[in-house]
């Protein structure tokens, strides 16, 4: 309800003990969201770089952080180009998904047909682990970066398909009488009724879409090898683990982590800016 | 938009609308949901469908509406198209979309943009009481400021008849008293005429000048009883005792429509 007391809004009304613990624990509560795991991570790290050098673990078996910094530093020249190549499949992969995602669930979401007869064949490439695919990708296609992109994209577009076939299917179905009553056509029940409705759902498989996408984009590398063009950071892990330069794998899955991370905050991100002006996620209740 | 404080004619004058002749509706697993509905919708009526639940109110106003079609007998126009609003017993409305964007929606549809029809919109808006809220999301708004839009956009384009199935049934009673006496005012100034589902007699009594008592399994039309009270109404109707007797008949009528399946 958006009645308010208008005493309370004021600020000089007194607030009982209660409502001050509450608000001093939802204060509490916002530090320690960062405080709590960023502290965590730094007394992990403290520990590993302690273990190794308490147990003086040498660098070819496990390197400290320290040294992981330095070759993430020393080394920037190769694993830079590394991630940029990496990085570039995995967002070209994730695009794709998006396209072919979206496209083949507005496709479902017109012809009931077509999701009947296509559906499992989605299903079946979601279920196959990519790994076991890629090799034959790689016979049939010459082309290295489609090959790669290829098999990043089997891992990544079926959430998108999924969550956005369901929000497609999800409209209210009183809304859906009133368009049928005011004589929509059937791209205006998709555009203006589905395709909103859809948003939501659209989103939160976009979200899981963007790590798989580096997932696909990472085991597609492994798989394909040295292919000397063009190679990621998978492929610099392969060739630093034949080298024992074990600090150089630590670095570049460093990177690879990171780069994760990244794709998720920026992904949330969006979500948040799209959805929170409407949508029950995203809002925020005083009480 | 022309707003008009017309009164409407009295009853034994006004032009036919909307007919449906010996009405039958079967569904597909054999329920017999209508049988036989005879009902005359003249310009102006604001008429209330009152019975149990099970009695084929909704499944009438979903054939008038003509999101189903009878298995036998006829729904007729008369003259002119089928222009229907709609308000359901939910808001119904679009949480993406403001509240002035919810209310073009039938525009929306019918190919006319925005800008052609702001002031329209903006009318209805202030006819319900929410001009202030046009920008609003539906998620701001409170249970009944939501049955205001759901009801601006259903009159927004100024339909012949507005269909109405228990709008008011899921708010307080205090909001549904000030909705009632509203909606009247509001059916009076777009000259509208309106058919009102409701399972709840005061209402039917306050709202209409015909109560169309309907009996359940099969749903049909059981009496039909006149409320003979001029508009407008308000809170003085609602204590006197003219409406406490109407109401009694209202029930009477009601309770001898069940009692006939019973």
């Amino acid at each position: 309800m958006s009645l308010a007391d208008p005493a309370l809004a004021a600020g000089d009304t007194p607030v009982d003990a209660d409502e001050l613990a509450r608000a001093r624990a939802r204060r509490r509560e916002r530090v320690l969201r960062w405080l709590l795991p960023s502290v965590t991570v730094a007394l992990m790290i403290v520990l590993w770089d302690r273990i190794v050098a308490w147990n003086e673990i040498p660098h070819y078996i496990l390197p400290g952080p320290g040294l992981v910094a330095q070759t993430l530093v020393k080394d920037a020249p190769i694993l830079l180009p590394a991630l940029g190549v990496t990085l570039q499949i995995t967002l070209m992969a994730l695009a794709v998904a998006v396209v072919g995602g979206v496209g083949l669930a507005v496709l479902f979401s017109l012809s009931r047909w077509a999701e009947m007869c296509f559906y499992p064949f989605a299903v079946i490439l979601q279920v196959t682990p990519v790994v076991s695919i890629a090799p034959l990708i790689f016979i049939y296609v010459d082309n290295r970066l489609a090959g790669l992109l290829l098999c990043a994209w089997i891992v990544a577009f079926f959430p998108i398909l999924s969550n956005t076939t369901l929000g497609l299917n999800s409209t209210d179905h009183n809304l859906r009488d009133l368009y049928r009553i005011y004589g929509a056509t059937r791209w205006q029940r998709l555009r203006y009724l589905q395709i909103p409705t859809a948003l939501p759902y659209f989103l939160g498989g976009l979200r899981i879409a963007g790590g798989l996408s580096l997932i696909g984009a990472v085991v597609a590398e492994y798989v394909a090898g040295t292919g000397g063009i063009g190679s990621g950071l998978a492929f610099r892990i392969l060739e630093a683990g034949y080298r024992l330069n074990i600090p150089r794998m630590f670095a570049a899955l460093a990177l690879i982590a990171l780069t994760g991370v990244v794709i998720f905050a920026v992904l949330s991100l969006i979500t948040h800016l799209m959805l929170h002006k409407w949508h029950e996620s995203a809002i925020k209740r005083e009480n | 938009m022309v707003v008009t404080w017309r009164k409407p004619k009295p009853l034994g004058e006004r032009a036919k609308l909307l007919e449906m002749a010996a009405v039958d509706k079967a569904f597909a697993g054999g329920t017999l949901a209508l049988q036989d509905m005879n009902l005359t919708v003249n310009e102006g009526d604001f008429i209330s469908l009152l019975g149990p639940s099970g009695c084929g109110k909704s499944t009438a106003l979903r054939l008038i509406a003509g999101l189903m079609h009878p298995t036998r007998g006829q729904i007729r126009w008369e003259g002119g198209e089928a222009e229907i609003g709609v308000v359901f017993q939910e808001p119904t409305l679009m949480p993406w979309a403001t509240v002035e964007q919810n209310v073009y929606l039938p525009f929306r549809l019918k190919g006319q943009s925005f800008v052609q029809v702001r002031d329209d919109i903006h009318l209805v808006l202030k006819l319900v009481g929410l001009e202030k809220f046009a920008k609003a999301y539906p998620r701001e708004l409170s249970g009944g400021m939501k049955m205001r839009v759901s009801i601006a956009r259903a009159m927004v384009t100024r339909p012949r008849l507005i269909l109405m199935d228990e709008p008011f049934a899921a708010l307080d009673e205090i909001t549904r008293h000030k909705l009632n006496k509203d909606l009247l005012e509001l059916k009076e100034k777009i000259a509208s005429t309106v058919i009102f589902v409701t399972h709840s007699v005061f209402e039917s009594v306050f709202l209409s000048d015909r109560i169309v008592v309907m009996a359940a399994r099969p749903g049909r039309v059981s009496t039909e009883l006149t409320v003979d009270a001029p508009y407008p109404r308000g809170e003085a109707f609602r204590t006197s005792a003219d409406y406490a007797a109407l109401c009694r008949t209202a029930s009477d009528a009601l309770h001898a429509a069940m009692g006939e399946t019973a």
